[in-house]
């Protein structure tokens, strides 16, 4: 099968001296949960920035459906990604209904409003995600987890194949936290790849499929989380110590005290 | 049930507010005729528009006929179309901005029009070219700020806007300098009084001139008018939802400019509406710009016809509306401000 989204030989720097990142090389096909680790200000986000056109890689190629996406339109990268940005900062107080619509602009002409058909699909996504009560509701004045919520809601309306999520659960409690990762699992169920990058190994080991490190402007590993993440590879990246468990299947990651 | 639901989803009762807006707009625009010194009744008022329409034999005098189209309807007109001009650029530029405090004036548009009036009063210019040399200054001086803007490295909206403040300090600036030189006779006090706006001249020949320009700015901005939402979730998001943003950017700037050189060129600077008109109709009709929109176009030829009958009619010698647009507008502006928490989050 051939991926949906490819990234080769990707290179970035910022002020053409220093590379963040150099080298990386990955592929997400159909239903793939891609999971990015990595310290603080590995350039995790950076990387990310790149795979969706926000930002343009030195050097190296990303391939959406063997095409590649600089000679693609923002309009066309949207149709087929969606993004969830890791902080969102709100001006005016939309309504629920109306952030989720926003997600349909990919489909519509510049000089287009929502149709009809556009209303169903939001109002479907909203319900898919149990969210529909509070379609009146100012996105500003709901709580932390709702808001993700929102935004899900929002990127599946825009109905991409992949999905790329930064950090998701960096600002949720631990119940929505778990909660949010069931989502990006039946999505990914559904067929939608998923791409995201977490703070939180154990969260690779919940839904990935394939899990990279990134460290010194590089994938030092790469696979299945299960081989991934081990002990040594995270001692490597965070610094301390940490004890992999297997609790009744599952495998934890459970960091030990710095002596 | 059905039919309901589908119009409920399309935010029909949204829209429904918006053309209840529209009754004291029409019932002011009628009862504005009735107002100045040539007094004219109501029933003359419509006898006149039905003869205009129906083939009925007017028996009134013709001097009421001409200050009727020749004098009040111009005057009318250019309050409407000025009031609703600044008031969607405000709400645009808000949106584009991403910003409440941003008026249409941020990128230097009123000052260099200023300016551009200040030198043909200068010169010695006819009233006609004071007008053409005031819109060319509001386009030169926005011009200047997108161009000199480009220059800096990152260019975000908020480049834009220092660069909007220094461009129109620079101006300003030069204002100030042409009533130094100016005639303290001759020139100086028509550089004041056109800096202070003023509808008083207003005439058919104007209207024809600087109508079509903000006719179409205006259709343009309500075309675009949904995708402003997505713009304002930030530069980012909005690419990621596939908007050009750059395009977009370009649009609604090149819109507002022209409309807002139009406006100011007709009538001179007039603050205030621009930044204030969009709060309220965003307390009116919340924040989806698919709806702000064409309510500030509603409310803003309100405020400023009423403005203008106010003008007219509190004192024998008018007062600038630039000085009544703040008078009555910083008040309301700080009333509003207190309410603020339930108009931004």
């Amino acid at each position: 099968m051939t991926p949906l989204l490819e990234i080769k030989n990707a290179q970035f720097s910022y002020n053409g001296k220093e590379n963040i990142f150099e080298n990386i090389n990955f592929s997400v096909s159909n239903g793939d949960v891609f999971c990015i680790l990595g310290a603080n200000g590995t350039g995790k986000t950076t990387l990310i920035k790149c795979l969706n056109g926000l930002m343009r890689l030195d050097s190296g190629e990303v391939l959406l459906n063997n095409k590649n996406i600089y000679s693609l339109s923002h309009s066309e990268i949207a149709k087929n990604i969606g993004y969830i940005p890791q902080v969102h900062t709100s001006t005016f107080p939309f309504k629920v209904m109306d952030v989720v619509l926003m997600g349909r602009s990919p489909h519509l002409d510049i000089f287009e409003s929502p149709s009809e058909k556009d209303y169903e699909l939001a109002e479907n996504s909203l319900k898919s995600l149990n969210i529909w009560h509070m379609k009146d509701k100012p996105y500003t004045e709901i709580s932390g987890g709702e808001q993700q919520l929102v935004f899900i809601a929002r990127v599946l309306a825009q109905e991409p194949s992949i999905l790329i999520l930064d950090e998701p659960t960096s600002h949720l409690d631990f119940g929505n936290q778990i909660r949010t990762l069931d989502i990006i699992e039946k999505l990914a169920k559904n067929g939608l790849s998923i791409i995201m990058s977490s703070h939180f190994p154990d969260h690779a080991f919940i839904s990935a499929n394939k899990v990279a490190i990134m460290k010194d402007k590089k994938f030092i590993d790469i696979g299945h989380p299960k081989k991934v993440i081990n002990e040594f590879n995270m001692e490597q990246t965070y610094g301390i110590n940490v004890k992999i468990v297997d609790v009744n299947g599952r495998k934890a990651c459970i960091p030990l005290k710095i002596k | 049930m059905y039919k309901f639901n589908i119009s409920e989803k399309l935010g029909a009762h949204r829209i429904s507010v918006t053309i209840l807006l529209l009754i004291p707009l029409i019932i002011l625009f009628f009862a504005s005729f009735l107002i100045g010194r040539y007094p004219i009744s109501p029933p003359d008022v419509i006898t006149v528009f039905i003869s205009k329409i129906l083939p009925v034999q007017s028996t009134l005098p013709p001097s009421l006929e001409t200050v009727i189209f020749q004098i009040r309807l111009p005057r009318i007109l250019a309050a409407m179309l000025v009031g609703a001009s600044l008031s969607i650029a405000g709400a645009a530029f808000q949106g584009l901005f991403r910003n409440p405090l941003v008026a249409p004036d941020k990128l230097g548009v009123t000052a260099g029009a200023g300016f551009g009036a200040a030198l043909a009063i200068i010169l010695s210019l006819g009233a006609v070219m004071i007008q053409i040399a005031a819109f060319i200054g509001g386009l030169i001086a926005v011009t200047l700020t997108y161009l000199l803007s480009r220059t800096f490295k990152g260019t975000s909206m908020l480049t834009l806007v220092l660069t909007g403040i220094a461009v129109e300090s620079f101006f300003a600036a030069m204002i100030a300098l042409s009533k130094y030189v100016a005639d303290p006779y001759l020139q100086l006090p028509t550089i004041v009084f056109w800096l202070l706006g003023s509808l008083a001249s207003v005439n058919n020949q104007d209207l024809l001139m600087m109508g079509p320009p903000i006719i179409i700015g205006i259709i343009i901005l309500l075309m675009v008018r949904w995708r402003i939402n997505v713009l304002s979730m930030g530069e980012e998001e909005a690419q990621t939802m596939g908007v050009d943003t750059k395009k977009l950017q370009a649009i609604i700037i090149i819109s507002c400019t022209v409309i807002s050189a139009s406006a100011v060129s007709i009538c001179g600077i007039i603050g205030w509406i621009g930044l204030v008109i969009p709060h309220v109709a965003r307390m009116i009709v919340g924040p989806d710009h698919k709806v702000l929109l064409p309510a500030s176009i509603i409310l803003g030829a309100f405020f400023l016809l009423l403005i203008d009958d106010i003008s007219r009619t509190i004192t024998s010698v008018e007062i600038p509306l630039g000085i009544l647009t703040a008078i009555i507008g910083a008040p309301f502006f700080l009333y509003l401000l207190g309410k603020s928490k339930e108009v931004w989050s």
